[in-house]
């Protein structure tokens, strides 16, 4: 499929995060080895107007205005400006490499795209008329907005792609970067996504759907993946971003390498359109191949990022297609689960959680996963809840991602060195 | 409502300041919206809907292409305002 790759190593150089959990990576990560959550309670009046059922969410915990200029913040719907603060971030934690434009690239991700946007132009339009619609209207609603901010800013001329496969989009973000850099599109690719739905329709859509927990008294302790109290995931917001680039570039300019990109995959349920395949064989078709196709062996796996949102279904679901893939190797595997630190990140989820995987790896610590008071009996995995060290030599860990549409998305990291 | 020259200036400025991030004392009648403030066309039409709802004036579109510096467009909302 891709001759190339079994000659090309790709290292993840340079890291960046607006999050629930912080403004940039290194709070989010300290925040969340700490075993802090990011959820809290909606300050807005609309939750009151529309008497929402879900009143609380992971909310950045910035507001952008005071990071980036006027008039990126007044062009830019919120979707794309937590994009441009992560991959700001993760290029200057890269050294700001000095690439040419045409050999960098942006692989970004988002589920729903400028939903504030989209709906404050609607309102503008019913109450005001046509002529109240600002022209920037379109390109701070389209899907592919915050790649196209993050990749102008960075005058990346190797392509800005967008990946919309609901909350899969950022793993398959970087499943893609990796192919594109293997298949030599690029030198250096900044890879990630963002999501700015903490908006009422989105809460309102996913309460419709019984994803939401209703734990509406007690926000930090709502998001509880594999408990067994567990009632639903916790809507999130922000962006992560990682800067990919193949081993020879980046040893070449003597960058920090903090992991490598073994290997991704793709896989699809086709099922049901928002239910996961209860079997899991497509899922764990995604993880198996990540790994081999990244000369892996799945004994060597001794960590996972799992996507377990919280929601009764979705966690045995994961469950299942972990027992597929890892049978009786599956007991000495860490397993966390951090949406219940950051909650549901969606179109950002795979990117922030890659992210985790990369730092657990290159500082061998992985990080907690919170709220867990009582596992559910049916889920028998080793689940990490308080920050535990991994052992030294060569190891491989991995971020899973699912979204509605029946997409699996499986990136796989390598200690470095 | 009669609107004078100086006011129309400082209002239309604050517009374009707000959606460019030009200083205001920069935004002078001489000025031209593209060779020397450099706003493309998004922003021109984004100030121009700006500017009819902060002056109550009507700007059709086929008027904007007319509207080549700040002068041009302080003396028509003046006029159309007047």
């Amino acid at each position: 499929m891709f001759s190339l790759m079994a000659h090309q190593k790709i290292v993840v150089t340079g890291i960046g995060a607006f999050t629930p959990l912080g403004v940039n990576a290194t709070d989010t990560w300290n925040n969340l080895l700490a075993g802090k959550s990011g959820a809290r309670t909606i300050e807005k009046d609309y939750v009151a107007e529309l008497d929402l059922p879900v009143t609380f969410a992971a909310q950045v915990v910035q507001n952008p205005d005071e990071i980036l200029e006027r008039v990126e913040v007044k062009r830019l719907d919120p979707s794309s400006q937590y994009a441009l603060i992560a991959g700001r971030e993760a290029f200057a934690d890269a050294g700001s490499p000095t690439v040419d434009p045409g050999r960098l690239a942006v692989d970004w991700a988002t589920g729903i795209g400028g939903i504030w946007t989209l709906v404050n132009a609607w309102e503008d339009l019913r109450q005001k008329g046509p002529r109240r619609v600002m022209p920037m209207t379109v390109p701070m609603l389209m899907p592919n907005g915050p790649a196209a901010a993050v990749g102008m800013d960075l005058h990346a001329r190797a392509g800005i792609r967008t990946v919309v496969s609901a909350c899969a989009s950022s793993t398959e973000s970087i499943v893609n970067a990796v192919e594109h850099l293997r298949a030599g599109y690029a030198d250096v690719i900044i890879a990630g996504g963002s999501e700015a739905a903490v908006h009422p329709l989105p809460l309102a859509s996913f309460a419709a759907m019984q994803a939401l927990s209703k734990r509406n008294d007690d926000p930090t302790r709502a998001s509880r993946p594999y408990d067994v109290d567990r009632d639903g995931f916790v809507l999130g917001e922000g962006a992560a971003a990682l800067v990919l680039e193949t081993e020879e570039h980046a040893l070449a300019r003597g960058a920090r390498i903090y992991a490598e990109v073994i290997g991704g995959a793709v896989t699809s349920d086709a099922y049901h359109i928002t239910a996961p395949d209860p079997e899991g064989s497509a899922a764990a078709r995604a993880m198996k191949t990540a790994i081999e196709i990244g000369g892996a062996a799945l004994t060597d796996v001794v960590h996972i990022n799992a996507h377990a949102t919280s929601t009764p279904v979705g966690d045995i679901a994961e469950y299942n297609a972990l027992k597929r893939v890892f049978g009786d190797h599956l007991k000495n595997i860490a397993v966390t689960a951090t949406k219940g630190a950051t909650g549901h990140l969606l179109g950002g989820a795979g990117a922030i959680e890659a992210l985790f995987t990369v730092m657990a790896l290159h500082t061998r610590t992985v990080p907690p996963t919170i709220n867990l008071d009582n596992q559910d009996p049916e889920i028998v995995l080793d689940v990490v809840t308080s920050p535990r060290q991994l052992p030294e030599g060569s190891l491989v860990a991995i971020s899973n991602s699912f979204g509605f549409g029946g997409h699996n998305a499986v990136a796989a990291f390598r200690s470095y060195p | 409502m009669a609107l004078s020259t100086e006011e129309v200036l400082s209002g239309l400025a604050e517009l374009v300041n707000d959606e460019t991030g030009i200083a205001t004392d920069t935004i002078a009648l001489d000025k031209s919206f593209t060779d020397d403030l450099d706003i493309d066309s998004i922003s021109m039409m984004t100030i121009v809907v700006n500017a009819e709802e902060k002056f109550d004036v009507k700007i059709p579109d086929e008027d904007v292409a007319n509207l080549k510096t700040v002068g041009d467009a302080v003396n028509y909302i003046v006029k159309a305002a007047g």
